[in-house]
């Protein structure tokens, strides 16, 4: 604990694994593969979705795609969920596939990081005061 | 709209024919006196290699234990069962498999029954024509399909929705053995003809078709009970160790899917904008707001695989720190050496490094102390695969790369033979929209009694 780094410049992120209940991904379709993140509370799923972390941008970054390969990215409260369909590199089964099922393909998601926000908690983001952080 | 109608209780045992299921559960759920019993056999899931060959992915042995507990309850108690995607894909072969199954049931329970077998298998000739006319679409990501890619596909069928499930069931049918089906509609097939809403049953019926796996703790091996009434349906556990939420039921919707909300299916879309979970006592969960938009121009989903080559694989360690650090060289080396010249192609899958993941991996720091690799070579003939998989792994094993102090061999095999001859080959061929001509497609129904002697 001593020799411990000071972030003062940047806001404290909590990361993704620990908003999230569920981290997934699968198949939808031979030809397309779907990401989920179900969280655990309605403010973490809330948190998320102001924070700016789930973009198409960020998501093809991540993924090594191209941004047209990110297809859908879709907020689903009633879940507390976000859900976001990448087209598969190659259709599933197909030579060269690595995962036909798609199942072990949301390793990326785990190293994300949710900003609480500069000058924020998580639970003023919570009652919507918190502004996207860039 | 209101419906007054008594409730339909449908009993799920299994999210997939063959997993298996408690016989409590089971048990519990015929005590509740079920007016159906559903199960959903198949998925495009486990690839295209089911599909093109006509096997099934499921467990002859595990497929008949689970069947046999449901026939034996369905035929006794009058309760009609269905099974939707016969076999894992539903094409004529599968859809024969288990017919067959069904048949030796039948016998050797001594059990009396009509029985409706749906092919769904759809004709190249009419995929030609189809194409020809303008009446194809292809779903995101699927190429455009080809009058080459119809000829060349091994088994073509449509995943089709209520009606063909209907016809058998107008016709009597006490078990309805149909091949590619809407997993939904193997639930709402039913009690739509009796009137319900089919909004309201097909929603159900994408849960059931998943048994308990929207329940939580989730199960794809356990029963459970929806049942339909009015405005509504509900849903409940037949196992005192789980239960529906208002969470697990929301959350399910998004499973294997790309958009929660709308989902295309046979005869149109359910959209579930508007739906209402409810909580009530017991773990249940009681849904409405299902909306159905119908699709009058009767667009249906077709499927189908072709051949891709022979393959042949072979599978090492390696523990050598040198090569390890050296692993993509060196095996870019191995490709170069082998491969040009030669039919086929090879892949080398390096478990450890990014075996699972490929370019999408963002660890691009060297791999750990060991890798697993496999070795895979696809050539248009498994006799070209066998030879550029074994010249692949020969040349591996003893390829001089820089700095190497080990020099008996640079791979661990843990099998002799090292390479294992793996077959067939297919892939995905379609995967598009059709939509009929001037006469509608063509499920036939084949109506059979089973007279219940040996």
């Amino acid at each position: 604990m001593t020799n411990r780094p000071t972030r003062a410049a940047r806001p404290p992120a909590i990361p993704l694994t620990r908003l999230a209940r569920v981290i997934r991904s699968k198949n939808a379709g031979p030809f397309e593969l779907t990401l989920d993140v179900l969280f655990k509370t309605g403010r973490g799923f809330r948190l998320a979705r102001e924070s700016g972390v789930f973009t198409r941008r960020r998501i093809a970054r991540l993924y090594r795609v191209r941004p047209g390969d990110v297809l859908g990215l879709l907020w689903f409260e009633p879940a507390r969920a976000v859900k976001v369909t990448l087209r598969r590199r190659i259709p599933s089964g197909a030579p060269g596939d690595s995962d036909i099922y798609g199942a072990q393909q949301h390793a990326p998601l785990l190293a994300l990081t949710v900003p609480e926000g500069a000058g924020t908690t998580a639970k003023s983001a919570e009652k919507g005061r918190a502004r996207p952080t860039p | 709209m209101k419906r007054p109608g008594a409730p339909f209780r449908i009993l799920s045992p299994t999210a997939i024919l063959g997993y298996g299921f408690p016989e409590d559960s089971f048990r519990r759920g015929l005590r509740r006196r079920p007016h159906l019993i559903g199960v959903d056999a198949g998925s495009t899931d486990p690839g295209p290699y089911y599909l093109g060959s006509g096997t099934s992915f499921t467990d002859r042995e595990g497929v008949k234990r689970d069947l046999r507990l449901m026939l034996r309850a369905g035929v006794r108690a009058g309760i009609p069962v269905v099974i939707g995607s016969a076999g894992g894909a539903g094409a004529a072969p599968h859809l024969a498999w288990c017919r067959a199954i069904v048949r030796e049931i039948a016998r050797e329970e001594r059990l009396a029954f009509r029985l409706g077998v749906v092919a769904t298998d759809v004709p190249r000739a009419t995929v030609l024509a189809a194409l020809r006319g303008g009446r194809v679409r292809a779903l995101p990501c699927v190429p455009a399909l080809t009058e080459e890619a119809v000829r060349a596909s091994t088994h073509i069928v449509a995943q089709v929705g209520l009606e063909p499930v209907q016809a058998a069931l107008r016709r009597g049918c006490d078990v309805v053995l149909c091949g590619r089906c809407y997993d939904p509609a193997v639930f709402a097939a039913l009690p739509v003809l009796r009137g319900h809403d089919p909004a309201l049953a097909l929603h159900l019926g994408k849960i059931l078709e998943c048994a308990a796996i929207a329940a939580t703790p989730g199960s794809g091996a356990d029963c459970v009970l929806g049942t339909l009434r009015g405005d509504a349906f509900e849903l409940e556990t037949l196992n005192p160790a789980r239960r529906f939420t208002r969470l697990s039921t929301a959350a399910h919707t998004l499973y294997e899917k790309s958009d929660p909300t709308r989902l295309p299916g046979p005869g149109g879309l359910l959209n579930l904008e508007a739906c209402v979970f409810r909580e009530l006592r017991g773990g249940r969960v009681e849904v409405r707001g299902s909306r159905f938009e119908p699709d009058p121009e009767g667009w249906l989903k077709i499927e189908g695989a072709r051949p891709a080559g022979f393959r042949c694989v072979s599978i090492a360690g390696i523990r050598d720190p040198i090569l390890v650090r050296r692993i993509d060289a060196t095996l870019e080396a191995v490709r170069a050496a082998v491969e040009p010249g030669r039919p086929g192609r090879l892949w080398f899958h390096v478990y450890g490094r990014d075996g699972v993941m490929r370019d999408a991996e963002p660890e691009r720091g060297p791999p750990g102390r060991e890798v697993g690799l496999v070795i895979e070579a696809v050539a248009p003939t498994q006799a070209q695969a066998d030879s550029l998989c074994s010249l692949a792994r020969s040349t591996l094993l003893h390829y001089g790369y820089p700095g190497r102090i080990s020099t008996a061999g640079n791979l661990a095999f843990p099998f002799s033979p090292s390479d294992l001859r793996a077959g067939p080959v297919y892939a995905f061929s379609i995967y598009h929209l059709v939509r009929p001509g001037a006469r509608p497609f063509a499920f036939p129904v084949r109506v059979e009694t089973l007279r219940g002697d040996r």
